[in-house]
C-alpha cells in the first residue's frame, strides 16, 4: 500500500511536468514528423519498397515506425531524467526518503510509459493523412501498444541511467544505443533481406517487437484491392514477409521483455547508492 | 532516551582518503547541535551517514534508538534533511513540492492538507504555496526546505550548511525560525556551517577538522579554552619586549598590532594605560570569537573560499535546465 502510494507520486509528478512543459512536447515530437514528413516523403518519392505487396507505399511502411520512434525517444527521455534528478538535486530528496526505491523505480517507469502513450496521440491523429483508417478500437489498441513499448525502454533507460553520474552519460546513450535501437527495429526498411549479423542485433531489439506490432494494427486499417477479394495490408505483408509475427506474439514477447526489464530496473536503482 | 544521535568511533574512508577518521559525540534531545568547520573537514559526509545516504567505514550510529545501517528506512523515517544544495522540484509549486513529500513519507492522507498548512506557516510562506518554486528566491526557497523536511514530523532536522550563499537579513530570518522550532516543534536540530557568527547560535559545537572532533562543548565553554580576554595595543617591539616582562605574558606582533591575552580584559585597561602612560596610542579589547577558537585548536584560520564554485555550478545548471 505504502509502496502504491510512492510510485503514484512519482508517476504524478512525470505526468504534472510533462503537461505543464509544451516546449518539451514540441521538441520530443519535432523528430519523428521530421522522419515521417520529409524522409518518408523523399525516400517515397525516389525508392519502391522491395517485396512490398501491391497498393503498399513506403508511406505505409514508416508511418508505424515513426509511432515507435516518437515512442523510443519520449521513453528514454524520460528514464534519463532520473540523471537531471540527480544532477538538480531532487533525487537526493527522494533517496534520502523511507519510500522502496523499487516503488520508485516502477514510478518512473509507469510515469515515462503514460507521456509517451499521451505523445503518441499526435502522430496517431495523423494517421488519415499517411492514408490509413484507423477505427476506435484500433486507436485504443495502438495506444496500449505505445504504453507497453515504453514499459520495456523506460525499464531498459532506467537501468542504464540509475548509475550515471553526467551529463555527458545522456549523449552516450542517444548516439550508442537510441538511435542504433531506432535502426534495427526496421522501422524505416524492410529486415527480411538484411545480412544475418544485423539480422542478430534486429532479433534482440526490444524495438523490433514494438514496431512490428504497431506494423500488425496500423496496416489491418489499409484496405487493397486484389484479385479474389480485398484483403488488409496486414495479410498482404505477411504473405510478403514484411511482417514477422502475429500481434498476439509481439505482445507476448514485448511483455515478457517489458517484465525482465522492469525488475532488472527495480533491481539496479535499488542497488545503486 | 535523552540522546537522540549517538555516534561511536564513526568513520568514513573514500579509497586511500579518510574523510571522516573516527568521530564520538551525542546529541541531546531538544538542543541546537553545530558541526563547525572548514571545507573538506568531513561534516557533510558525517551527516551523509547519519543519515544512511553513506555506509560508514567504521564504527556505528544510532539515530531515534535506530542503528543506521542496521535500520535504514527507520532511520530514515526518523530524521528531516535540508541540503547544502537545493533539492526541490523547481518546475512544482510549493503546496506540490510538499505533497509529494508527503506521500513518500506516508503521511496518511487525511493529515497531509494540515501539515503542509502547518509547516507553511512556521517558516512564512503561506501566501506562495501555489507558486512555482522556480520564482523564489534563494532564501524563500530554503524556507520551503525548512518547512518540507518538518513536514513527516521528524525527531531530528539535519541542515547541511543551511545559510550559505543567503544575504544576512535572510541568514537571521532562517536562525529565527531554527530556534523557534526547537522552542515550540519541540525539535532537535543538527546543522553544520563554517560560519563562525552562526555558530554561535548553537547550543552546543563540535569543532571538526582534517575528520576528527577538536573540542566539543558550548560556544561560551569553547571561548573560555582561550584564556579570557584579547588585548588589542599599537605600538612598537620595545613596547611589545616591556610589556612581556611586565605581565608575564606572550606578545605577538600582529599587523603593527601587539595582541595578548589576559583574563578580565576591561579591568585591564586602566592599568595597561596607567603602566605605559605615554608609550601607548590605543588600546582595544576583543572577546574571543570562535575564529580565535578554532586558531586555537587547529593553529588555523577557517577558510572562506566556497561561494564562488557553488554559485558557478549553479549558473551551469540553470544553462542546462533551460535545455530541457
Amino acid at each position: 500500500m505504502e509502496a502504491l502510494r510512492v510510485t503514484y507520486a512519482i508517476w504524478l509528478r512525470e505526468v504534472k511536468l510533462f503537461v505543464r512543459e509544451p516546449t518539451r512536447l514540441v521538441g520530443m515530437i519535432g523528430q519523428p514528423l521530421l522522419y515521417l514528413l520529409i524522409v518518408g516523403q523523399g525516400i517515397a518519392s525516389g525508392l519502391t519498397l522491395k517485396g512490398a505487396p501491391a497498393g503498399m507505399g513506403y508511406m505505409h511502411f514508416i508511418y508505424p515506425g515513426i509511432i515507435g520512434m516518437s515512442v523510443l525517444f519520449t521513453s528514454m527521455f524520460a528514464a534519463v531524467s532520473i540523471i537531471w534528478d540527480r544532477e538538480f538535486g531532487f533525487l537526493k530528496e527522494v533517496l534520502v526518503s523511507p519510500a522502496p526505491r523499487w516503488a520508485v523505480a516502477m514510478g518512473k517507469i509507469l510515469g515515462g510509459a503514460t507521456v509517451a502513450m499521451m505523445q503518441s496521440v499526435i502522430l496517431i491523429a495523423l494517421a488519415p493523412f499517411v492514408g490509413v483508417a484507423l477505427s476506435v478500437p484500433m486507436v485504443l489498441e495502438l495506444l496500449l501498444l505505445c504504453f507497453l513499448i515504453s514499459c520495456a525502454i523506460t525499464s531498459l533507460g532506467v537501468s542504464i541511467a540509475a548509475r550515471m553520474r553526467s551529463m555527458q552519460g545522456f549523449q552516450m546513450i542517444m548516439n550508442f544505443l537510441v538511435m542504433p535501437m531506432y535502426f534495427l527495429s526496421g522501422a524505416m526498411f524492410p529486415t527480411k533481406d538484411i545480412p544475418a549479423w544485423m539480422q542478430v542485433l534486429t532479433t534482440a531489439d526490444p524495438l523490433t517487437y514494438g514496431v512490428d506490432a504497431l506494423r500488425n494494427v496500423v496496416w489491418s486499417g489499409v484496405w487493397i484491392a486484389a484479385p479474389g477479394g480485398d484483403p488488409s495490408l496486414a495479410e498482404a505483408a505477411r504473405t510478403s514477409g514484411l511482417l514477422r509475427l502475429d500481434l498476439s506474439a509481439d505482445v507476448a514477447v514485448l511483455a515478457a521483455i517489458a517484465v525482465l526489464l522492469a525488475a532488472t530496473a527495480a533491481f539496479v536503482f535499488s542497488t545503486a547508492d | 532516551m535523552n540522546d537522540v544521535v549517538v555516534v561511536e568511533g564513526l568513520g568514513k574512508d573514500f579509497g586511500a582518503f579518510t574523510a571522516v577518521d573516527s568521530v564520538d559525540f551525542t546529541v541531546r534531545r531538544q538542543e541546537i547541535f553545530g558541526f563547525l568547520g572548514p571545507n573538506g573537514a568531513g561534516k557533510t559526509t558525517t551527516i551523509n551517514m547519519l543519515a544512511t545516504l553513506l555506509k560508514p567505514t567504521r564504527g556505528r550510529a544510532e539515530l531515534a534508538g535506530h542503528d543506521v545501517v542496521r535500520r535504514p528506512n527507520a532511520v530514515r523515517q526518523a530524521i528531516g534533511m535540508v541540503f547544502q544544495d537545493a533539492s526541490l522540484d523547481d518546475r512544482l509549486t510549493a503546496d506540490e513540492n510538499l505533497q509529494f513529500h508527503a506521500m513518500i513519507y506516508n503521511v496518511p492522507a487525511a493529515l497531509r492538507r494540515e501539515r503542509t498548512d502547518q509547516v507553511l506557516g512556521i517558516v512564512g510562506l503561506t501566501e506562495r504555496r501555489k507558486s512555482l518554486v522556480r520564482t523564489f528566491s534563494g532564501g524563500m526557497k530554503r524556507r520551503l526546505e525548512i518547512a518540507r523536511g518538518l513536514l513527516h514530523h521528524p525527531t531530528v532536522l539535519f541542515l547541511d550548511e543551511p545559510t550559505v550563499g543567503l544575504d544576512p537579513q535572510t541568514r537571521n530570518a532562517i536562525w529565527g525560525h531554527v530556534r523557534r522550532l526547537r522552542d515550540e516543534v519541540g525539535i532537535t536540530v543538527f546543522m553544520t556551517t563554517h560560519y563562525m557568527e552562526e555558530a554561535e547560535n548553537c547550543d552546543r559545537i563540535a569543532v571538526i577538522d582534517h575528520g576528527k572532533i577538536q573540542a566539543l562543548d558550548t560556544p561560551a565553554a569553547l571561548k573560555r579554552l582561550i584564556g579570557g580576554d584579547k588585548i588589542i595595543v599599537t605600538g612598537d617591539e620595545a613596547l611589545r619586549q616591556d610589556m612581556a616582562a611586565k605581565y608575564g605574558v606572550s606578545v605577538q606582533p600582529v599587523d603593527g598590532e601587539l595582541h595578548f591575552m589576559v583574563d578580565h580584559g576591561a579591568e585591564f585597561v586602566p592599568r595597561l594605560a596607567a603602566d605605559f602612560a605615554g608609550r601607548i596610542r590605543a588600546i582595544g579589547v576583543k572577546q574571543p570569537s570562535l575564529d580565535d577558537v578554532f586558531l586555537h585548536l587547529t593553529g588555523r584560520a577557517i577558510r572562506e573560499e566556497e561561494g564562488k564554485g557553488i554559485d558557478r555550478m549553479r549558473q551551469i545548471g540553470k544553462l542546462w535546465r533551460g535545455r530541457r
